[in-house]
């Protein structure tokens, strides 16, 4: 168990250290929300669906959960790189243990980061239809985080240097992204479009955060929704500890 | 202590370690020499469970590490040949994550990072992030951290190269310290014969992946007719500078092993 702490608290404090990071990790959601949020609003009131900040607030949210828990799961590839990983990978500690320290400190990060962001979202001009329901989005925030971070150690085992980053970037990263209804509304898409996004896990998160920040805005349904995050994540833990385990440097 | 028989790792068609045996007792000093690229490396990092060999058996201490992982890490330590120090974390840190993982109980802990740091000449900088060390400083920190658990076996690999003479002086007569009253056996590779002569009490000779010679460094000189164990092992190994560098070919290997799963 101790052997989980020091690995979740390293991830921890790594984060709280590298200010420039935290900063510009936040940069990016923001454009999205104002120039997105206040750019498209009145296009999108005009086709009647309300306040598009309103609506897209919760996937800015989500946006920044997915970077932050994957990058940090991706960010083996750095203690690869830079040899750290050799010296946990050779200690007495079973290396489930070792990918579960990683994995939460990872999700822990994106789950601050995400809970930043929800906070100027708030500032923007976001607001809830019930306060009470906050204890529920930080729920979906945790599960999207765990449900990437281990995504993240699991594609991290199998690399072996950086030059992956970019191919996983542009091919994984951006489409989980686009597809998963954070930026538009998924009701009326296209068949072949819509069954993709509804094999995206962050479609879930984000649709489960919509349906509890927005009453009664859902497309999945919320039961829906938390059902598949769980899931989704408990087979993505067991393939990412799997592939942990089958490192050799 | 170790037994090794009939190793052999392949790479591909590359053949890194070619059918290598040799025994290491415990109390043992033993020093595995070899040229660049020799296979130094690879059977160190089979011995301590971070690449699976192709063929052949090894035992640490009874132990087959490829079955009983756990059991055979928590009987050895190492230093390894590049970094694995973490660039974030201080020195302090960087000693603490590694008691904690090797179940170091806390006041010993804490006890012996203070030593460490001080006979290693860091404790002044033990609160500054690693990032910030130069490099004798992390060579030093990553000595350290390899004395902080009391291993049974000690892997040393190539671990005075970028030390000054004082920390090479203060690693060896530690190495031999804990050697002689904790009887700890000590497995080392370095390119430095005269640091082998001295402090080994068995050599092993590598090239090309094959174990050329072992035994006392007394008796490879005799066995070759030579006065010192440089040109004992020069003898042996020839003089042509080996070649460890990655021509177009290698990044082209690098770039396709990128996708292909945990060969190396």
């Amino acid at each position: 168990m101790s052997a989980i702490y020091v690995l979740w608290l390293r991830e921890l404090k790594r984060y709280v250290r590298s200010r420039v990071q935290i900063i510009v990790s936040l940069g990016q959601p923001l454009l999205y929300l104002l120039v997105l949020g206040f750019g498209l609003g009145p296009v999108f009131q005009r086709a009647g669906n309300g306040s598009y900040l309103q609506f897209v607030a919760p996937g800015v949210i989500g946006m920044t959960v997915l970077f932050s828990s994957i990058f940090s799961g991706l960010g083996l590839l750095w203690d690869r790189q830079f040899g750290f990983l050799k010296e946990t990978l050779v200690a007495p500690v079973p290396r489930i243990q070792i990918m579960i320290g990683r994995t939460l400190g990872g999700a822990t990060v994106a789950v601050i980061q995400g809970t930043i962001v929800a906070l100027i979202c708030l500032l923007a001009g976001f607001r809830p239809a019930n306060w009470a329901t906050a204890p529920l989005v930080l729920l979906f925030m945790v599960l999207i985080a765990i449900v990437f971070a281990a995504l993240g150690v699991a594609i991290g085992s199998s690399l072996q240097d950086m030059q992956g980053f970019q191919l996983i970037m542009n091919f994984l990263v951006m489409p989980i992204y686009f597809l998963s209804g954070a930026l538009v509304p998924l009701t009326g898409l296209p068949k072949i479009l819509s069954w993709i996004t509804s094999a995206d896990p962050l479609a879930y998160g984000i649709d489960g955060m919509r349906s509890v920040l927005l009453i009664g805005m859902t497309h999945f349904g919320a039961a829906t929704d938390l059902a598949v995050l769980v899931v989704v994540g408990a087979i993505l833990l067991v393939v990412g500890a799997y592939r942990f385990s089958k490192i050799q440097i | 202590m170790i037994r090794v028989q009939n190793l052999v790792k392949t790479f591909g068609t590359f053949t890194a370690v070619n059918d290598v045996s040799f025994d290491v007792d415990e109390g043992e000093i033993f020093a595995f020499l070899g040229p660049n690229g020799a296979g130094k490396t690879t059977t160190i990092k089979m011995l301590i469970t971070l690449l699976t060999p192709t063929s052949g058996s090894i035992e640490l201490d009874g132990l087959n590490p490829q079955v009983k992982q756990n059991e055979a890490r928590r009987r050895f330590g190492i230093v390894f040949q590049d970094p694995s120090l973490d660039g974030d974390s201080s020195a302090w840190e960087n000693m603490e994550i590694h008691g904690v993982l090797y179940h170091v109980p806390h006041k010993l802990r804490r006890q012996r990072m203070e030593d460490l740091l001080k006979l290693f000449e860091l404790w002044d900088r033990r609160n500054d992030a690693v990032k910030k060390f130069s490099g004798g400083m992390k060579r030093r920190l990553e000595i350290a951290r390899g004395f902080l658990h009391t291993p049974r076996i000690l892997f040393l690999d190539e671990p005075t190269l970028g030390l000054d003479p004082q920390s090479r002086n203060q690693l060896w007569s530690h190495v031999k310290k804990v050697n002689e009253t904790e009887k700890v056996t000590v497995f080392l590779t370095t390119h430095y014969m005269d640091e082998a002569e001295r402090v080994a009490h068995r050599v092993g000779v590598i090239d090309h992946g094959k174990l050329v010679a072992q035994g006392t460094p007394k008796a490879i000189k005799e066995q070759t007719g030579t006065e010192t164990l440089e040109e004992a092992f020069l003898a042996l190994t020839g003089s042509t500078i080996r070649d460890e560098s990655a021509g177009s070919a290698d990044q082209m290997r690098q770039f396709a092993k990128m996708w292909g799963g945990n060969k190396r």
